[in-house]
């Protein structure tokens, strides 16, 4: 089957949503919502992001490409350089390597996996921030702010599954 | 992560580049939820209505008297000094700026504002709202600019207690109250005193208020901010002292006496 021009741009543009929408989420977590105290606790959404598309079309969303984003985001917070890449892509290995689990199960268990995962990425973050500022850092706002993740989950594993639904099925 | 400690100028080229380039995309999305923030703020407010009022007149007639007290005391200081050949301090000016960006996170307290090289921000300077100092300019963009907030664990202001005058350094923990620190030991720190910057350093205006402090204990003097630090819409840049300050930097020129 030969593709035409017009084929194959539409394709690569379907093809680039998991990372449109996983870039896309790294802007919108940064705006300002004016609600006391809940920068402390902003749900980590391109971790949800990455988690969703890893399980389910990890072919378009490369090692590399994460950790741009995790750069990116770096970059734009003002965390330093690599902290979030690192908790991307280290998210983005474990992931892929339980993907079968999560793929034949059900939505509980995806959410179940999506604790873990949290719970794990905000621990590493911690480790990796205390490691950095030579203190050992506070690890209450870190864990509320992964509950809050995970509450979170169902609704923007919702959209994904829209999102992919509308670009990505033949 | 290293990259950042080892080579420090280039990651903060890179990292104001980047913001730069993101401005416009974060300016455009703040917005609605600035606007929606304001309606939800408004209904509020008008539930509020007449008791605000009430309030209001009993502060307006309070702050009448302090205005004469002022007033009175201006006059005073100002004979005093003529009598002292006394230096004056730099008047200082402002740059205002919008928040486009607070960045989610239990490790960062940082905020992007819509103002730059080109508005005349430079690193160092004081971000104010209305109550009191918010941060400081941490990296300067060529419209956009980072303020690391006082609640940062990389934050250091050095600040004064406004009645004892005893001198101290606040910093930042990443948690809502930063404490205070290099105080001399027993001095008498009461709960409920105002804390001021100091001016030491000669980066900010002396006299800005900062926090109220909340507790004394062995943990160290913990100290709440004045102003609301999740809820900031627009930050005013204090620019002071700096050499080429004054007159040339256009309409905002005020005496930095206002703060105190």
């Amino acid at each position: 089957m030969t593709l035409t021009l017009w084929q194959r741009l539409d394709r690569a543009g379907r093809n680039l949503a998991p990372f449109a929408v996983t870039v896309m989420l790294v802007l919108v977590a940064m705006v300002p919502l004016h609600i006391p105290a809940y920068t402390q606790v902003a749900p980590a959404l391109t971790l949800m992001s990455v988690y969703y598309w890893v399980i389910h079309r990890p072919d378009l969303l490369r090692p590399l490409a994460v950790f741009a984003i995790g750069l990116l985001e770096d970059l734009l917070s003002g965390a330093p350089l690599g902290m979030n890449a690192l908790v991307l892509v280290a998210a983005y290995w474990v992931v892929l390597s339980q993907r079968r689990f999560f793929l034949a199960s059900t939505f509980a268990l995806l959410w179940f996996g999506f604790v873990m995962i949290a719970l794990g990425a905000a621990l590493l973050q911690w480790a990796a921030l205390s490691a950095y500022y030579a203190t050992v850092l506070p690890m209450d706002a870190g864990f509320h702010q992964a509950l809050l993740t995970i509450v979170l989950f169902p609704l923007f594993a919702w959209l994904f599954i829209r999102i992919h639904r509308a670009f990505l099925q033949p | 992560m290293m990259t950042g400690k080892v080579d420090a100028v280039l990651v903060d080229n890179l990292r104001s580049r980047v913001t730069d380039a993101f401005a416009p995309i974060l300016d455009a999305l703040s917005r609605p939820a600035a606007t929606a923030a304001r309606a939800v703020e408004s209904v509020v407010e008008i539930r509020n209505v007449f008791e605000e009022n009430q309030r209001l007149r009993s502060e307006n007639a309070r702050l009448l008297q302090w205005k004469q007290a002022a007033l009175r005391m201006e006059a005073e200081n100002a004979s005093l000094r003529t009598l002292l050949n006394f230096a004056p301090e730099p008047a200082a000016s402002f740059i205002t700026a919008r928040v486009i960006a607070a960045p989610g996170g239990s490790f960062f307290r940082t905020l992007v504002v819509t103002a730059g090289r080109r508005d005349g921000v430079r690193k160092g300077q004081a971000a104010i709202t209305g109550p009191g100092m918010v941060g400081r300019v941490v990296e300067v963009g060529e419209w956009s600019s980072r303020v690391l907030l006082i609640t940062d664990i990389n934050s250091r202001i050095p600040v004064t207690l406004e009645s004892s005058r005893l001198r101290a350094v606040l910093v930042g923990d990443n948690t809502d109250q930063p404490r205070l620190m290099y105080l001399p030991p027993e001095a008498p720190v009461a709960a409920g005193e105002r804390v001021v910057t100091s001016g030491h350093g000669g980066l900010f205006p002396p006299g800005i208020p900062i926090g109220i402090i909340a507790s004394v204990g062995d943990r160290g003097v913990k100290v709440t901010p004045i102003a609301d630090l999740s809820r900031v819409e627009h930050l005013r840049l204090v620019e002071f002292g700096t050499p080429p300050a004054g007159e040339g930097t256009g309409d905002g020129t005020q005496s930095a006496d206002a703060w105190k």
